[in-house]
């Protein structure tokens, strides 16, 4: 193991010798978002994939039912950013495991923070700006 | 099969081939998570552009793409569990591999029935018959 590569074993940025919780807090989030997200990904896809003939009743109609409740509009926001951290953190993590060069772990981790903030971005506004009257 | 090094639970085994799956089944989940903001973001273009593409939802192939999401999402969720159960209870890595057993046979029980109610549409769409 390189100095390199044992500064980001334990968390450290070469520049800055100091320790950070950092990675301590993003093990702990991984745990914390993925319980809620059991409750909250299950039930979505239990609720369109399964229930009452499934995909085949999915509309704009259907979206404009459910998203005239303030209920599922914080539940398809809260698993969109919770999803959305989640995943973005195990990608990064991915990504220090398996680019060894640091031009390409640097490359491919902000492509990863840019494409993720976009969709989460694009996702809130979607959810805050919906209009069922459109069209 | 050369027994897994003593003292690590993730170099060898079922140990191992977990954790390769919970990377793979994440990857694949995380992707399909973009590609479904953008789909759900036609919502704000029309109604008619959000159900023109629901509609691939709807066609045989994509609906057999969904169990496998959902099969994805279910082992990621179950082998999830088990992993803060192994970082978070005492005797979690005593009992890895029968959780990982626990962790297989909900996923089979669930995804039996699972996938009988997600494909009913399409086989009766397909061969006619009504199950």
């Amino acid at each position: 193991m390189s100095l390199a590569d044992r500064s980001i074993a334990l968390g450290q940025n070469s520049r800055n010798r100091q320790r950070s919780n950092f990675e301590l807090y993003a093990w702990l989030f991984m745990r914390v978002s993925g319980i809620v997200l059991i409750f909250l990904v299950l039930g979505h896809l239990f609720i369109m994939n399964i229930l009452d003939g499934g995909v085949q009743r999915i509309n704009f109609a259907f979206v404009a039912g459910r998203w005239a409740s303030p209920f599922w509009q914080i539940w398809d926001l809260a698993m969109l950013w919770l999803a959305m951290l989640h995943g973005t953190n195990g990608l990064r993590t991915i990504i220090n495991d398996y680019a060894e060069r640091d031009q390409t772990r640097f490359w491919l981790k902000m492509l990863l923070y840019v494409s993720s903030a976009f969709i989460i971005l694009l996702g809130t506004l979607v959810i805050f700006t919906f209009d069922p009257t459109i069209g | 099969m050369a027994t897994a090094p003593v003292g690590t639970l993730y170099r060898g085994g079922q140990g191992m081939w977990s954790w390769v799956a919970q990377r793979i089944t994440g990857i694949a989940v995380f992707f399909f998570l973009y590609v479904h903001v953008l789909d759900t973001a036609l919502v704000r273009v029309s109604p008619e552009a959000y159900d023109l593409i629901i509609a691939t939802y709807k066609t045989p192939i994509v609906n057999l793409l969904e169990v496998g999401l959902v099969g994805a999402v279910l082992y990621h969720a179950l082998n999830g569990l088990r992993v803060i159960a192994v970082d978070f209870w005492a005797r979690g890595p005593r009992y890895q591999r029968q959780m990982l057993w626990g962790v297989v046979g909900i996923w089979v029980v669930v995804m039996i029935p699972g996938t009988y109610y997600m494909m009913r549409h399409t086989v009766e769409a397909l061969f006619g018959a009504t199950p």
